[in-house]
């Protein structure tokens, strides 16, 4: 066994490759899909090096081949110039890969020590691990400024130091290259930039970082490199001071692509939906609404900031009749009812409100259905559908369909394709053509470009803001600051429950709502 | 991950499944010292050789029809209903209450009186469990199998204590008035001409139970109602965002599905028994699930694969009838293509899609 500390064995290995990771010709093919196409890589030893592309373009499936969860079909792997063989992630973990994923692997009701040791325990007894492991645990947390409390819950902890705990775990099994799987997705900017300065020195230590993301703007804080990848193949490796988030995102995209929309100035019109003092409560009757108020007038988007889990879910069921709540909501001058069987989609539909939900798959369309069904979900009852009292119009809901399809530029555009064959961000157009082709007074979107790839997240942006320019009102909740400062009009920050504060997007900035969102309300004035 | 083209999904992978429960079969009547293909002989000419033989192919299969419309339309809705046993029983309450109290002056009148209190009776013997699991949550498949007991419990009292005829010790009702008797399809079928023996039990229903079909087949693929269940059954939760309510669907699915399984008396109470039994059943509430399982959950498949099962109930009752292979061996037949057609076309899918997927990658080479 050799002895677990971080600087052993760098001394022992000279680099004889400046290139921690080479991949040469891997190709990965599923049935017919081909995943991965001749894809090259080097990753220069001690540096940051990013890997962005669309989703779908084979970024996870070129991971997963790195971390032994597929094998390629064709190509090899260097690692530190030796050809080596990943089987499994055992091998990887051998290799000196540690992989941190999106969706962390922790044991909730184990200590972060405990967490740390799971599945590289030495020996029968634990007691012996569990020493050793403090004390690396300490020495890792010193040099990385990887501040974890060894003996908490994971459970206790917030998503930032979960994610510590999985670089802990990493770094424990002496891994040299960090693979992150999209890591600021659940952070707040705050818990992102301390992310940041961890990995930055994990590089002075001489490791190599892989950064999988979506998000350019964090490729361009943090990188040293930053490869490109387009449907299934590398595109292009370029230093990233020598590029823009233009020319990645044409390079990612293979066209020119609006990163910032035009948005005119707001002209709010006439009250459309008032909330006063909304209160929801989950099915443990625990309070997660409490007391929400707040207004949006006709032509303009109402932004609702705030780190996934903090009551914005809630108040989109509520307001689009899913959840029950108490208190008030008008919309038009009449009250809605918040309870009851009145309290439904079909009602809230009728008054006017139209709802992308934040999950598009589980809420917002049914995945086996036809595009053609899925069009008309939610609206399966509106007389243009109907042939008669009795039967539904099947082929004018196809037509309109066909017709939904064409504007809103859904490949392929047939629609007696199943939704789950589209993909991403064709089945988010779907639901945002059935929402807005409504023409409703009351657009809630949640989300709206999660998972959606660039070309797809510009054209939707451009048609909420036509929404918005027509007149109508929009209430928008998305955990993407960039798209809440691009979009809204109006800026409410939501943080355990409750609105902390407004801000104007023109007269603030990511750090001050970045606070807001951590639930740090100012301090000057009161 | 590719896919089947659709005409082997529905037709090749229910064959392949057929193909190997009968090697199987075969391989255990030579087990037992008998000839396979004498034994599939007797099956065939016994099921299908003669106007006779066909004639209770297609009776049982109408039986099939009824329980496994009757299985799927619940099953749409993700309910999984295995109380169509109870809810026929019932059904034939209802149609013997039909026939025998009201002095019908001809069959077709009693026929729309049996048929709307069969579907009563089923549908009411559906409504607490639906009740139960649409308001509190217990899990239908506990409640509906529990009724199925409480139907037989309650169908003996009733047929013992209040409908059997004075003197008689048999636990059944009095023969119904000859007016209510059904027109028996070799009758139906000699009118325009087609010699089919009439010496058999298939009867009107077997008519009633195609068109049945094709009514559910409308009603989920061309009204509301069917659209709001289908979704309610793919992702109920989906289904409230959209403002389906899930109480009320889930109660209107199965007061369908009981309503149809409770149908099914009118094919083996009125049709062919002329009076309730105990036990007028027989079984097919639950081969309504295996129907209902290799029909897909689709009408025309459920209608195909009651036929199927239609053969191998006639099929098997002449091969204990004309050899001397044990009444229990049959039981294992039927058994094992419920088995391999119900509960294991994945076994033949992913082989299937692996070669499906070669042959179109040689073909793009």
């Amino acid at each position: 066994m050799a002895q677990a500390t971080t600087g052993g064995r760098q001394a022992t290995a000279a680099p004889l490759s400046p290139y921690a990771i080479e991949l040469k010709g891997i190709s990965k093919s599923f049935g017919p899909v081909r995943a991965n196409r001749d894809i090259n890589i080097a990753v220069p030893r001690g540096t940051i090096h990013g890997i962005i592309g669309e989703n779908g373009a084979g970024k996870s499936t070129l991971m997963s081949i790195l971390y032994g969860f597929y094998r390629a079909d064709a190509g090899t792997i260097l690692i530190n110039g030796h050809e080596t063989a990943i089987p499994d992630s055992q091998s990887a973990i051998r290799a000196g890969i540690g992989m941190v994923f999106q969706h962390f692997k922790l044991v909730q009701n184990f200590t972060v020590l405990e967490n740390v040791i799971l599945g590289a325990e030495d020996g029968a007894l634990l007691n012996t691990s569990l020493a050793r492991a403090r004390k690396v645990l300490g020495e890792l947390s010193r040099e990385y400024d990887l501040d974890v409390d060894p003996d908490a819950l994971v459970e206790d902890l917030s998503v930032g130091h979960q994610q510590r705990v999985e670089i802990l775990k990493a770094l424990y099994r002496q891994a040299d290259i960090l693979i992150l799987d999209e890591p600021t997705g659940v952070l707040t900017p705050e818990e992102a930039d301390h992310l940041f300065r961890i990995l930055q020195g994990l590089k002075d230590q001489g490791k190599t970082v892989i950064l999988i993301t979506h998000k350019l703007r964090e490729i361009m804080a943090v990188t040293d490199n930053v490869s490109v990848m387009r449907r299934g193949t590398m595109v292009g490796t370029v230093k990233t001071s020598q590029t823009s988030p233009e020319a990645l995102a044409e390079l990612m995209v293979g066209r020119k692509v609006l990163l910032e929309v035009e948005k005119k100035p707001a002209a709010p019109g006439r009250l459309v939906l008032d909330v006063r003092d909304l209160r929801v409560k989950d099915d443990a009757g625990v309070e997660r609404l409490k007391g929400i108020s707040l207004s949006i007038r006709a032509g303009e988007i109402l932004g609702i900031a705030g780190v996934a889990g903090n009551g914005q879910s809630e108040l989109l069921e509520a307001l689009g009749g899913i959840a029950d709540a108490t208190g008030h909501v008008v919309m038009n001058g009449v009250e809605l009812p918040l309870a009851g069987r009145r309290n439904n989609g079909q009602t809230r539909r009728a008054a006017g409100i139209s709802h992308v939900p934040e999950d598009r798959q589980s809420l917002g369309l049914i995945m086996d259905f036809t595009a053609w069904e899925n069009i008309g979900f939610g609206y399966h009852n509106a007389p243009e559908y109907q042939r008669n009292a009795l039967l539904m119009n099947n082929a004018a809901l196809r037509a309109d369909t066909e017709r939904k399809m064409a504007t809103f530029d859904v490949r392929p555009p047939i629609p007696t394709l199943a939704a789950k064959s589209f993909s991403g961000g064709n089945q988010q157009k779907i639901v945002v053509a059935r929402e807005i082709e409504r023409n409703p007074d009351l657009l809630l979107v949640g989300q709206p470009t999660r998972g959606v790839d660039i070309g797809a997240i510009e054209f939707i942006h451009k048609q909420i803001l036509g929404l918005r320019d027509a007149g109508k009102a929009i209430l928008l909740v998305s955990v993407e600051l960039d798209e809440i400062m691009g979009l809204a009009d109006r800026i409410l920050v939501m943080f355990d429950g409750r609105i902390m504060g407004e801000r104007d997007p023109e007269k603030t900035n990511e750090r001050e709502l970045g606070l807001l969102m951590a639930g740090i309300t100012e301090t000057k004035g009161a | 991950m590719t896919k089947l083209p659709r005409w082997a999904d529905v037709v090749l992978v229910p064959l392949i499944c057929l193909i190997i429960a009968f090697a199987f079969s075969a391989i255990l009547i030579a087990a037992i010292g008998q000839s396979p293909a004498h034994a599939i002989w007797i099956m065939i000419d016994g099921s299908l050789g003669s106007t006779y033989g066909l004639g209770y192919t297609l009776y049982f299969a109408t039986n099939f029809i009824f329980t496994g419309l009757a299985v799927s339309i619940a099953f749409q809705a993700s309910l999984f209903n295995i109380g169509g046993e109870g809810q026929a029983t019932l059904g034939g309450l209802g149609t013997a209450l039909a026939c025998l109290l009201i002095p019908w002056p001809h069959w077709s009148l009693a026929l729309m009186a049996s048929i709307l209190a069969s579907a009563a009776f089923g549908a009411a013997w559906a409504l607490l469990p639906a009740w139960l699991q649409a308001r509190r949550g217990s899990h239908i498949v506990i409640t509906t199998m529990m009724f199925n007991f409480i139907a037989y419990a309650l169908m003996n009292y009733v047929l013992v204590n209040i409908l059997r005829p004075q003197g008689s010790m048999d636990p059944a009702t009095a023969r119904f008035p000859v007016t209510v008797n059904l027109p028996k399809l070799g009758d139906i079928l000699g009118v325009v001409g087609i010699p089919f023996s009439s010496k058999n039990p298939a009867n009107i229903s077997f008519l009633i139970a195609i068109a049945l079909a094709f009514a559910v087949w409308v009603l989920l693929w061309h009204t509301r109602l069917g659209y709001a269940l289908r979704a309610f059954g793919k992702q109920e939760k989906a289904a409230i965002y959209a403002g389906i309510d899930p109480v009320r669907i889930t109660i209107y699915a199965l007061l369908l599905s009981g309503g149809i399984s409770g149908l099914m008396a009118i094919n083996a109470v009125q049709g062919a028994a002329h009076r309730l039994v105990l036990n007028s059943v027989e079984g097919a509430g639950f081969i309504g699930i295996a129907v209902a399982l290799m029909g897909r959950n689709h009408p025309f498949g459920i209608v195909l694969a009651s036929l199927l099962f239609g053969f191998l109930y006639q099929g098997g009752t002449q091969l204990a009838l004309g050899t001397t292979i044990p009444r229990e061996v049959i039981t294992v037949l039927q058994a094992l293509v419920i088995l391999f057609t119900g509960a294991l076309p994945y076994m033949v899918q992913r082989p299937l899609e692996a070669l499906f997927a070669r042959l179109a990658r040689k073909e793009a080479a």
